[in-house]
């Protein structure tokens, strides 16, 4: 009983592609906005993060296998668990494939989510997720590298977070391959990834 | 063992039942109301639900009130340029002749200030006000934090 409604948004939609055929150039020449630039090559980004087990986790350590990346916050009542609950889906469908898969959830809160936070969070979904913080300096730069953003805005005394809610995909060197857009239509999700696999 | 396995079964299975049992107030029926386990208090709590107006007047939910959360409110997921926010909504629009879902993705109830933490297998109540057919109260069964909805297809049989 989903009902998300079909709305092409972001990197990943037709306007986005639509964009790069034509060249950024041409966007710019003609005046009209420019579009969302592309996520780095994992190699080209530089960050130094912790995962929910206590371990440091570098760019380096995500090339020789896909990525799929998330960015959220715990806090999160909406997007995050239904997301988190879809990769998790999507993984049981991949079966041993997504065994391949570095699949990270990177925190944009990492004052509320710290390494025991995530470890209790992540628990709830499949165990092949690993939680991402950081020192936010840490958090701004991978988030950079992925070209997403995220703001903190102040709800009755406390704060929540926008962010870029859809899940990046990339390739076993580093190479972004697609974005699976929060509201696209999920029958998309897993031929994206397998691409990504390159099988 | 077998018997208790058998007793822990039936008690976790039984509550799916009261998502799936329709509530009726003028001429809307509500359904499918559920939510999604938290981890402690301090973080919001979600309520999901299904609201079919069979009238010829146009409806809309203007509130939530529950004795779980001290600040219970309707907001929208919205995404634009790929950033997901999550606006207030002073009202939920449910139009004559139609189904409006509060489901993932889209308008949710937010519940803060959470009086305790909600455990999947668990149930609370809901007030809902409409602008037209007045309040109703509906029970939320509490589902895990990976839920995508109750299976209602098989339950309640």
């Amino acid at each position: 009983m989903r009902a998300r409604r079909a709305v092409i948004l972001g990197l990943g939609g037709g306007a986005g592609a639509a964009a790069l055929t034509l060249g950024l150039g041409w966007w710019r020449s003609g005046g009209s906005p420019q579009p969302a630039l592309l996520p780095l090559a994992i190699g080209e980004m530089a960050f130094t993060l912790t995962d929910h087990r206590g371990r440091t986790v570098t760019p380096a350590d995500w090339i020789g296998r896909p990525t799929l990346a998330f960015f959220g916050f715990t806090w999160c009542p909406d997007v995050c668990p239904t997301t988190l609950s879809d990769i998790s889906l999507w993984l049981e469908d991949l079966g041993p494939d997504a065994d391949r898969l570095n699949v990270a959830f990177i925190t944009v809160d990492p004052e509320r989510d710290t390494e025991a936070v995530l470890a209790d969070y992540v628990a709830n979904f499949d165990p092949r997720i690993t939680g991402l913080t950081g020192p936010l300096a840490e958090v701004e730069r991978v988030a950079a590298g992925f070209r997403a953003r995220f703001e903190k805005v102040p709800q009755d005394g406390s704060y929540t977070m926008n962010h870029t809610a859809g899940v990046f995909l990339f390739r076993a060197d580093g190479r972004f391959a697609s974005i699976i857009d929060y509201h696209e239509d999920r029958r998309f999700a897993l031929p994206k990834i397998r691409r990504a696999l390159g099988a | 063992m077998k018997s208790v396995a058998l007793f822990a079964a039936l008690t976790l299975t039984a509550p799916a039942a009261f998502a799936c049992e329709p509530f009726a107030v003028g001429d809307l029926t509500i359904e499918h109301a559920w939510s999604r386990a938290t981890i402690g208090a301090d973080r919001p709590g979600v309520f999901y639900v299904e609201i079919t107006n069979a009238g010829s007047a146009d409806d809309a939910l203007v509130g939530i009130a529950t004795p779980a959360a001290g600040m219970p409110m309707l907001h929208e997921t919205v995404v634009t340029d790929g950033i997901a926010s999550m606006p207030h909504s002073m009202s939920v629009p449910v139009p004559a002749g139609q189904t409006v879902a509060l489901a993932p993705g889209g308008y949710h109830g937010m519940l803060m200030g959470l009086v305790t933490a909600l455990k999947e297998g668990g149930s609370f109540p809901v007030t809902l006000t409409f602008q037209r057919a007045g309040e109703v109260t509906v029970t939320v069964d509490v589902l895990s934090m990976r839920a995508e909805g109750p299976d209602c297809a098989h339950a309640g049989q």
